[in-house]
């Protein structure tokens, strides 16, 4: 420091420490979010639209399965100013995302709307999407802040009572909502909202949208806020497309506002149209503009169980923290503490962590000193003890993600692993992986990495997360990817990451990136290196079977000239030496395909024989029917293998569906048909017919072949 | 004498025929009975030529090589040599010639239903003809193909062509042009003062000497082969040589290829082993350029033309050949050129003066007997 500047610091009259404490006062909760909402996900009016989105449906989501109900939610986005000049970059919205859940009951209305930090999911070790008791509070107070107006609640806790209808605005001084209006009524779900489109009419016409039936029960949100509205990357459409991959057991109805706010700039617009192109929802269904999310399977994840921390995940401080809890609301002993306030403690462990803090198994937890705490707290550290339980944990499950990603991504190939629950700072947590290849994805872009955390999909922050680390980090190259040095690997591949854990580590609040944790980073690549085999099996054999493809064309090619040569010089009728060396030709590539299917076999043999997490869709390549892939296993005979393969294809090429084909149909699952799901499928061009292609198509290619080809039907046509 | 040459091509043409069809209903019985269809082709490589001593020529051997259709390899030249035999069967039956260039496009189309072509370039049509051709064991003429004329012939005799007759001492400068077929039905051989043959390398040496008008001077006759002699040149060459008993002089450059040129139309040549009994001559002489004639002629160093690493690799190989192996004179000459470090065309004798080559360097070469043989 110069000498002026230390003249004038000292010249110029400095507030007293009294006068500073006058102006010291407590921060709100509410204040400090409102104030840093980015830390909440709501950064820009776009993204503040998704995440707005993203916390209702979490909470929905968690409701219904809290309460064993298989989730139907419907999201509705209203644009409030359509008469907006084309070049506004923003818009009012009405937000709307009603579930068929529990309800809620009264009394808690303001707490879980109107205050942040609240929930049940916080002081709890159980698997729930939620966790910090922030998000759907956040999102009506991001409302409140922009528009001035108050957050609408429907809520019907009984199936046969009333709705409470309750409108609310946060005070962020106090942390507490304000109620405005509180009335009951008994228009739920609100009719008004059956009627805002052609769409929505057209579906509630038919019980598809809203109907009384299906939401017996549930809460309905309304948020005003400023937010924009367009697809793409990071965008709503994205995040239900991939919230519906992550849970085939929910439906999902999304009525997106008639118009998309004006775009920034050219490129995003082409970013967007990647990124719907590689995730195009093939059993998605659109009907005038409103779109649906069929239910994939019909069973609810399993029910996860609440766990009691495990002693080797605690720190020192929350140590001292519990036992003053358990002081106060118990006054039990040490021994009774150690018991029932952690987990995997059984009671000779007990008594060996009582005896380590120098005291005895009837020792008040209350008498327990700061220095004997440290000194079990070390204990802790030291002792063996078993992991903590994994019932807590409810992971997706290979046949979900296949169905998931099935739905999701039109590819030829998926496969899906799903490890087995490890720990990280003594929290159970487990990692599965999906991957979808080939057919519709862009062939030479990187691959795209859809990362979820307790079924929630991640959309931001990418590169922070550990999950793209350890997609990063596995060597694609060894499973006959192309992955530039410290890249992604480039093809048409789309890698899915799933987290399970009572408590995900993120690396912010807004909930965007998990943390990089080496445990966690580590089974990610493992199970990512399970997914990475599978492919590069599946690649092996299609290079092989391409190679015969190839031969087999070749053949074909000349053999029409051969056969009118031979007959222009022997006579020999042209047609029928043509037939005989088609029969050859035929003959001489199946044999090959043969030999090509125990060498896939044999390779197949190496691992787990009973692996089912891969699914093949042939049909892929030439855009064939997916919807058979799913629904045919239901058709064949029990105990046989299903064929994957169209019935339009060529014989030569079948596989003997007793001999272990390669491909393995979805293994027999208790999902809908998708047509059954969603009657107005057909509407949309990229759903496909539900029925058998008509005899009169082109033959189908079979899958390594490249397309176009020349096929040649029975009779030549050379002649 | 007319009458009988017709009848036997008549009959000629029916055996050739006969083999084509022969050939074709082998395929089609193999078709049609459910075996996979294969050629049986006589293969034309180095492994499977003979060096016939006593002969002093190449020959073929019995080495054979399968052409399965079934095979990637195979495929389309399976396709190619029957899109050809059915070409030469119409050509036979319609008593017409063809050339190479015609055969190649009478075959070449677009295979039905794709984008590619049955040939792409004669290259590729060229060696499937001669594949017929050991196939069949039927003679080029015989399947009435025929090359590009190629290679000049003046001196001092008189030949009837196709019923004409041609005296090749009126030829001007440019020559009697060789035709592709020389057989005996189609050239004979009328009035032959000629001693001996002065066959050289290429048409310019060869306009020197026609020029100095070197074959009257010194009774012989004066032909060229435009590079390496096509069939027509040495199949003639050959015919003056046994029927006529002229001795051959070659007047070759002085590098490997000049050398392999002899060798050739001496020895005869690994593809076309099979013909070597109609081709080859075992008299043939080389005369120059020989390595020792840089000291010897006293010529300028400007005529020097380096050796490459191609050329000295090349010339390692020749002198490998079994008939050069043991042949003293040649390993002298390859083993001086090597050292020597360049090479020399004939022209390089211009240095001296313009008509050094027919004045002073073969007369007193000739004089001599100073060759290589």
């Amino acid at each position: 420091m110069d000498a002026v500047s230390e003249t004038t610091a000292k010249r110029r009259k400095g507030a007293t420490a009294e006068e500073l404490a006058t102006r010291q006062r407590d921060i709100s909760v509410s204040e400090f979010f409102a104030k840093n909402r980015h830390l909440l996900g709501f950064d820009n009016p776009r993204k503040a639209l998704l995440t707005a989105v993203k916390e209702a449906v979490d909470n929905s989501l968690d409701a219904c399965e809290e309460a064993s109900i298989v989730p139907e939610i419907a999201v509705i986005i209203e644009d409030l100013q359509p008469e907006r000049p084309a070049s506004a970059k923003s818009s009012r919205y009405r937000l709307t995302v009603i579930d068929n859940g529990p309800g809620i009951v009264r009394k808690q209305v303001e707490n879980i709307f109107g205050r942040l930090l609240y929930g049940s999911k916080f002081h709890r070790l159980k698997m729930s999407r939620g966790q910090q008791g922030i998000g759907i509070s956040a999102a009506g107070m991001y409302g409140l802040i922009t528009t001035g107006r108050p957050m609408v609640i429907h809520t019907k806790p009984k199936a046969g009572g009333p709705a409470h209808h309750i409108e609310l605005a946060m005070n962020t001084k106090t942390n507490r909502a304000e109620v405005t209006t509180d009335d009951e009524v008994k228009d739920f779900p609100p009719a008004r909202l059956a009627g805002l489109s052609s769409g929505t009419k057209a579906l509630s016409a038919e019980g598809g949208f809203l109907s009384t039936e299906a939401f017996r029960t549930g809460t309905s949100v309304s948020i005003e806020l400023e937010g924009r509205y367009q697809r793409g990357r990071g965008s709503v459409d994205e995040f239900l497309e991939l919230t519906a991959i992550a849970n085939p057991h929910a439906r999902i109805t999304f009525v997106p506002p008639s118009r998309e706010s004006s775009e920034d700039d050219e490129g995003s617009i082409l970013a967007g149209a990647e990124a719907s192109a590689a995730t195009r929802a093939t059993a998605t269904t659109e009907t005038g503009g409103v779109v649906i999310y069929p239910r994939g399977v019909h069973e609810l994840p399993p029910e996860t169980r609440e766990i009691q921390p495990h002693p080797k995940g605690i720190e020192l401080g929350i140590l001292l923290q519990m036992l003053k809890d358990y002081e106060a609301t118990e006054k039990g002993s040490l021994f009774k503490f150690l018991q029932e306030r952690f987990c995997r403690v059984s009671s000779a462990t007990a008594a060996q962590m009582c005896k380590a803090a120098g005291a005895t198994s009837r020792t008040r937890a209350g008498d327990i000193e700061a220095p004997q705490a440290e000194k079990l707290f070390q204990f802790f550290q030291e002792v063996r003890l078993p992991p903590p339980p994994t019932d807590c944990l409810a992971p997706i499950g290979v046949r979900q993600l296949l169905a998931g990603l099935l739905k999701g991504v039109r590819a030829e190939f998926y496969a899906a692993s799903s490890r087995s629950a490890e720990v990280y700072r003594g929290r159970p947590f487990q990692i599965e992986a999906a991957i979808a290849f080939g057919g519709d994805l862009p062939a030479d872009d990187p691959a795209r990495v859809i990362r979820f955390a307790n079924r929630v999909p991640l959309l931001f922050q990418q590169s922070a997360c550990s999950s793209f680390k350890a997609v990063l980090e596995t060597g694609w190259k060894n499973y006959n990817l192309q992955q530039p040095r410290g890249s992604l690997p480039a093809g048409p591949i789309v890698i899915m990451l799933h987290m399970a854990s009572v408590w995900v580590p993120f690396t912010s609040e807004s909930k965007e990136a998990i943390a990089d944790y080496d445990e966690i980073r580590k089974e990610m690549k493992l199970a990512l290196m399970e997914c990475g085999r599978k492919l590069g099996t599946y690649l092996n054999k299609r290079a092989k079977m391409r190679r015969e493809g190839e031969r087999r064309d070749v053949f074909e090619r000349y053999i029409g000239e051969i056969a009118k040569a031979v007959s222009a010089i022997t006579g020999e009728d042209a047609k029928r030496l043509y037939d005989a060396l088609h029969a050859q030709a035929k003959r001489k590539t199946a044999v090959a395909d043969q030999q090509l299917d125990e060498d896939g076999r044999v390779v197949r043999g190496q691992e787990d024989p009973d692996d089912d997490g891969v699914i093949i869709v042939p049909e892929a390549m030439t855009g064939g029917p997916v919807d058979e892939a799913m629904s045919g296993p239901q058709s064949e005979a029990p105990g046989r293998r299903p064929a994957t393969r169209a019935p339009g294809e060529r014989p030569a090429r079948a596989k003997p569906a007793a001999s272990s084909p390669p491909a393995k149909a979805l293994p027999r699952a208790k999902h809908a048909s998708p047509k059954a799901a969603s009657p107005k499928r057909a509407s949309k061009p990229a759903s496909k017919p539900s029925g058998k292609p008509a005899p009169a198509a082109p033959p189908k290619v079979p899958p390594p072949r490249p397309a176009p080809r020349r096929t040649f039907p029975d009779g030549p046509t050379l002649f | 004498m007319a009458k009988k040459t017709t009848h036997s091509i008549a009959e000629r043409d029916a055996r050739t025929q006969h083999k084509i069809v022969e050939l074709a209903k082998d395929i089609s019985k193999m078709t049609l009975s459910g075996r996979e269809p294969q050629l049986s082709i006589p293969t034309r490589t180095k492994s499977n030529t003979l060096w016939n001593r006593k002969k002093g020529i190449l020959e073929m051997g019995d080495g054979t090589a399968d052409r399965p259709l079934f095979d990637l390899k195979t495929a389309k030249q399976f396709m190619q040599t029957m899109l050809h035999a059915s070409t030469i069967k119409d050509l036979i039956e319609a008593r017409k010639t063809s050339s190479l260039r015609g055969v190649f496009y009478k075959a070449k189309h677009t295979v039905a239903g794709t984008k590619e072509n049955t040939f792409d370039t004669q290259d590729e049509s060229d060696p499937i003809l001669e594949d017929l051709e050991v196939a069949l064991g039927a003679l080029r003429e015989e399947l009435h193909v025929f090359a590009e004329n190629r290679g000049s012939m003046v001196g001092n005799i008189t030949i009837v062509d196709k019923g004409d007759e041609i005296d090749c001492r009126r030829m001007g400068s440019g020559g009697y042009a060789l035709p592709s077929i020389v057989e005996p039905d189609v050239i004979q051989f009328k009035k032959c003062e000629a001693k001996f043959i002065l066959h050289v390398e290429k048409g310019t040496v060869w306009n020197r000497f026609n020029e100095d008008r070197f074959w009257e001077k010194h009774n012989c006759i004066l032909t060229h082969g435009a590079g390496q002699p096509p069939r027509g040149c040495r199949r003639l060459l050959q015919r003056l040589n046994q029927e006529l008993g002229l001795p051959i002089i070659c007047v070759l450059d002085s590098d490997p290829w000049g050398h392999y040129i002899y060798s050739v139309i001496k020895q005869g040549s690994i593809s076309l082993a099979f013909e070597s009994t109609r081709l080859a001559i075992p008299e043939a002489k080389f005369l120059g350029i020989r390595a020792k004639d840089f000291r010897q002629c006293g010529l300028d160093d400007a005529v020097k033309i380096d050796l490459t690493e191609n050329d000295i690799k090349r010339a390692r190989e020749i002198a490998a050949y079994p008939w050069f192996e043991g042949h003293k004179g040649w390993q002298k000459e390859i083993q001086a050129m090597l050292t020597n470090g360049f090479k020399m065309e004939v022209e390089s004798l211009i240095t001296k003066d313009i008509s050094y080559v027919t004045e002073v360097y073969v007369p007193e070469r000739l004089k001599a007997k100073d060759w290589l043989d």
